[in-house]
């Protein structure tokens, strides 16, 4: 659990620093050896013929059957002795008008197909609805059924989105216990994890509302990790970390163990909430998909109160812990 | 299970189209439209006249909207004389924007067919005339290059007779490969977007798949499943020869003794097919619709956009052109009889093949399964000091190979361990020698991606980020281009307007002009490109879902115009 947490941080911390990072700026590793003959001097590219450097290089193809492990570098060596680099494109290639094809139609003609043709090769946004859990919650020990949602979806492109998430229970027949959602601006900041900021608002118990920052992603190992932190309008500091793995028994069949954890960094007496960790819910839900976007499931699920929220619990004449059975339906559009 | 998703698919573009508040199509709002002909008939001569129309298309089980020209799923044969000069004429009768690009013709690039690079596209309505000569022959297609209409069948073949009779064959065949899907291709895209590998119903589960733990281990610490083959597969798609699905029995008829052409486009929109013919040998006469030396193979991947014309002289019977998925997922089937009527039997699918080491860019060492290089992964899946300063390495770029390896002599996914002659690139030769030319320039592209979020881009830059920074050569500069393939798929990339040769080993010479090349996963290919061309070109992944996520650039080739040389 500490492990994830230290993860999500660190990938947190990590990538910002990491995208910034320019350092390799003119490395050219394969072909750099071959630049200080020619190109250096910038002599024109006709008298640096390389032929019989570059024949003696390529292994012809009858060379190759044997090869595959024998000379990689050799046959990675493809580069041409006295080429120029990259970077050096000659003046030529600078010459005319922006966009050729305005010389032709016009640029009045061209410009909504450019940008249509910006909107339909990476310009894209879209969206979804997932619907995590739906559930009724049974417990093992007797007492009232439950039911939870837990909710998110979001719309943008591929760095910044919006998110909204939701997610509550209550006891079947019963009033609604707790309430959240919650409404992020979200933005990629590495290749798997995004960093969300945002506000909550919990209708149920109190009306309470929190800002948010945290992040999500897929760590390594394939786990989806959700982790945040509030702070109250009150000053209360909390966290809540949600970790979970999908494993595939089948193509259609896959089991979920899943755990959430909360902080809480001060007492909380009006939510009967003492600091420190306050709640453990490791669970295990196993789900057939019917289809990807509809897989109902059955699971089992611990949920604890601990330490100093639990001897409040305990201190109210409540059963801080419990076991319950759970069953219900992923689903997504 | 088929009529289910197709249910929930109606249900979901339906409800996409009403939560976007667009107008709906006439064909979503229910109107009856006309069904396309599976399969297509012949344009030729002088002035050619196309048709771009909303209908309605069926193959097996699978039906649904399809987008087809001249009123078939594959559009019209366009048949063209070398020397000619072609004029085709184009209407689009759609309610969007439209386009033909034709795919591998040397012509001025204003009728290149790419709305936004080089012309304004097809308004609804409209009627835009081609016309350019024709400068060279071979096999070669076309499609739209708007939007995703070419999954959903805006596309056909070209073949364009050479000026001297051709004696290498008594009778020739179209052999257009694609796909059908009953799936809006937005909706397609929508899913690779948002629910990863929603296609693939062949993963390593726990009670599937030949791994070891401790291999399944390190796929899963660097955030990757190995059999990430292909982003959309047989769950979805029918696979066509000609427009005709495996249940709708196309046969191409032959007479024993009789050298038949076959001519093998890889018209789809995500699929690499693994093409054969169960005991008969076929000899590659053609690449990209160019004359190569002879080979003599019994099978070939064929990459996205790619063309190989084989001679084959089957024995009297009945054969099975098959065309197999890469991942396994499904296959075209067509009957090569000689009896009229009589069906080949196919072979079954064979097992999808799983990813190496190899095809994440590492060197393939039996060490690499071992601990030493377990603790090192971290830092070297996506280490910033390999790639050059122009790559940016942002939230697109999920991986970055250790030592990505020239890979122009692999066959193919799958194709590796076969036990009979696969074609590789190094097997092939320009039959006319290329004009002598030694490089001037020397550039590297990095293929890169981000497989989770389903980012595809260039160098960790999308088209969006480049629209106004096209890759530029001068006229007549002749440049070594190294791809190097930063993500553990295959990619077909191909450039508008030109030919360039691969570097494969060939002699200089001799090097085998192509408009497309994969490079395979984790791996390089290079080619040498003299760019003789002048404008703007389109330079892209022909996957088409990888292109619409931004995998493409301008290449333009300056000055232009023309006179602006002197």
């Amino acid at each position: 659990m500490i492990r994830v947490a230290l993860l999500a941080g660190s990938m947190l911390a990590a990538s910002p620093l990491a995208a910034q990072d320019h350092s390799a700026h003119g490395e050219k590793p394969a072909s750099q050896p071959e630049m200080d003959h020619c190109a250096m001097g910038h002599l024109p590219p006709e008298q640096c013929p390389p032929k019989d450097r570059q024949e003696a290089d390529k292994p012809t193809a009858g060379d190759m059957e044997g090869m595959n492990h024998a000379s990689h570098g050799k046959m990675t060596d493809k580069s041409a002795l006295g080429a120029a680099l990259e970077e050096d494109i000659p003046a030529r290639a600078f010459d005319g008008p922006r966009h050729a094809a305005d010389a032709i139609w016009g640029t009045v003609a061209m410009e909504s197909s450019r940008q249509q043709i910006v909107r339909e090769n990476g310009g894209m946004t879209t969206g979804m609805i997932l619907v995590e859990r739906l559930e009724a919650r049974i417990p093992t020990d007797g007492g009232e059924d439950g039911y939870l949602w837990d909710a998110q979806g979001w719309y943008g492109g591929d760095i910044n989105c919006f998110v909204l998430k939701t997610e509550g229970e209550g006891k079947l027949g019963g009033a609604l216990e707790d309430a959240e959602i919650q409404a992020l601006y979200s933005r990629a900041i590495g290749p798997f994890f995004d960093l969300q900021a945002g506000v909550r608002f919990d209708p149920e118990p109190d009306g309470r509302t929190h800002l948010v920052v945290g992040v999500q992603g897929l760590a390594p190992y394939m786990f989806h990790v959700d982790g945040a932190l509030f702070l109250s309008g009150r000053g209360d500091l909390t966290a809540r970390i949600k970790a979970e793995y999908d494993q595939k028994i089948t193509q259609r069949l896959i089991l979920q163990p899943r755990i959430e954890a909360e902080f809480a960094a001060q007492n909380i007496p009006e939510r009967e909430i003492g600091a420190g960790i306050t709640r453990v819910e490791p669970g295990l839900r196993l789900r057939y998909e019917i289809m990807p976007e509809f897989a109902p499931y059955i699971g089992i699920e611990y949920e604890a109160e601990v330490t100093e929220t639990a001897d409040i619990a305990r201190a109210n004449g409540e059963d801080p812990d419990g076991l319950k059975a759970v069953i219900g339906l992923r689903a997504w559009f | 299970m088929v009529s289910f998703s197709r249910r929930n698919l109606i249900r979901s573009t339906a409800a996409l189209a009403a939560a976007s508040a667009l107008p709906m199509p006439a064909w979503a709002r229910g109107q009856s439209l006309t069904h396309a002909k599976n399969g297509f008939g012949e344009v030729s001569g002088e002035d050619i006249r196309l048709a771009i129309a909303n209908h309605h298309f069926t193959t097996g089980s699978r039906s649904g909207h399809a987008v087809a020209v001249n009123g078939t799923v594959p559009g019209p044969l366009v048949r063209l004389r070398e020397g000619q000069t072609a004029r085709l004429q184009v209407t689009n009768n759609l309610d969007e924007d439209s386009s033909i690009h034709w795919h591998g013709l040397l012509l001025p690039f204003q009728f290149d067919g790419v709305p936004g690079v080089s012309f304004p596209g097809i308004k609804p309505g409209e009627t835009f005339t081609y016309e350019f000569p024709v400068r060279q022959n071979g096999t070669y297609w076309w499609h739209s290059h708007s939007g995703l209409q070419e999954q959903a069948g805006h596309y056909g073949p070209i073949i364009i007779d050479s000026a001297d009779p051709d004696p290498r064959y008594d009778r020739d065949y179209v052999v257009l490969l694609s796909e059908f899907t009953p799936m809006h291709p937005h909706e397609i895209m929508r899913k690779l977007k948002v629910g990863e590998h929603y296609f693939q119903r062949d993963m390593l589960t726990a009670t599937e798949g030949d791994m070891s733990g401790e291999m399944r281990r390190m796929w899963g610490k660097m955030r990757m499943n190995p059999r990430d083959i292909s982003d959309v597969t047989g769950s979805t798609y029918t696979f066509l020869i000609n427009g005709h699905g495996p249940q709708d029995d196309l046969q191409l008829a032959f007479q024993p003794g009789e050298r038949v052409r076959l001519r093998v486009i890889n018209g789809s929109a995500m699929t690499f097919f693994n093409v054969r013919i169960p005991g008969v040998p076929m000899m590659v006469i053609q690449a990209d619709g160019q004359d190569v030396d002879e080979v003599q193979v019994d099978e070939f991947q064929i990459g996205v956009a790619e063309t190989y014309d084989v001679i084959v002289s089957p024995p009297n019977g009945s054969h099975a052109i098959v065309a197999e998925a890469m991942d396994r997922s499904g296959m075209g089937v067509a009957s090569l009889t000689s009896h009229k009527g009589h069906r080949a039997t196919p072979p079954p699918l064979r097992e999808i093949p799983t990813l190496t080491m190899v095809d994440m860019g590492m060197m393939e060492h039996s060490g690499m399964a071992g601990k030493d290089s377990m603790g090192g992964m971290d830092h070297s899946m996506r280490d910033k000091s390999l790639v050059p300063g122009d790559v940016e390495v942002g939230p697109g770029v999920d991986m970055i190979g250790p030592s990505p390896m020239d890979r122009m002599d692999f066959p193919g996914l799958g194709l590796d361990k076969v036990g009979h002659r696969v074609l590789r690139y190094t097997d092939l030769q320009a039959k006319r020698m290329n004009p002598h030319r030694s490089v001037d320039r020397e550039m590297e592209i990095h293929l890169t991606g981000n497989m989770e979020r389903y980012m595809w881009s260039f160098d960790g830059k999308k088209f969006t980020a480049v629209t106004d920074d096209p890759i530029r050569f001068g006229y007549d500069e002749r440049v070594r281009v190294k791809l190097v393939n930063q993500t553990m798929m295959a990619h077909p990339i191909h450039l508008h307007g030109h030919f360039f040769e691969l570097v494969n080993g060939a002699d200089h010479m001799h090097q085998p002009l192509k408009h497309t090349v994969i490079v395979q996963p984790g791996g390089t290919a290079t080619f040498d490109l003299t760019a003789n061309e002048p404008g703007d070109w389109a330079f892209h992944c022909h996957l088409l879902y990888h292109m619409h996520a931004g995998m493409m650039q301008v290449v333009t080739v300056r000055p232009f115009p023309e006179g602006g040389a002197a």
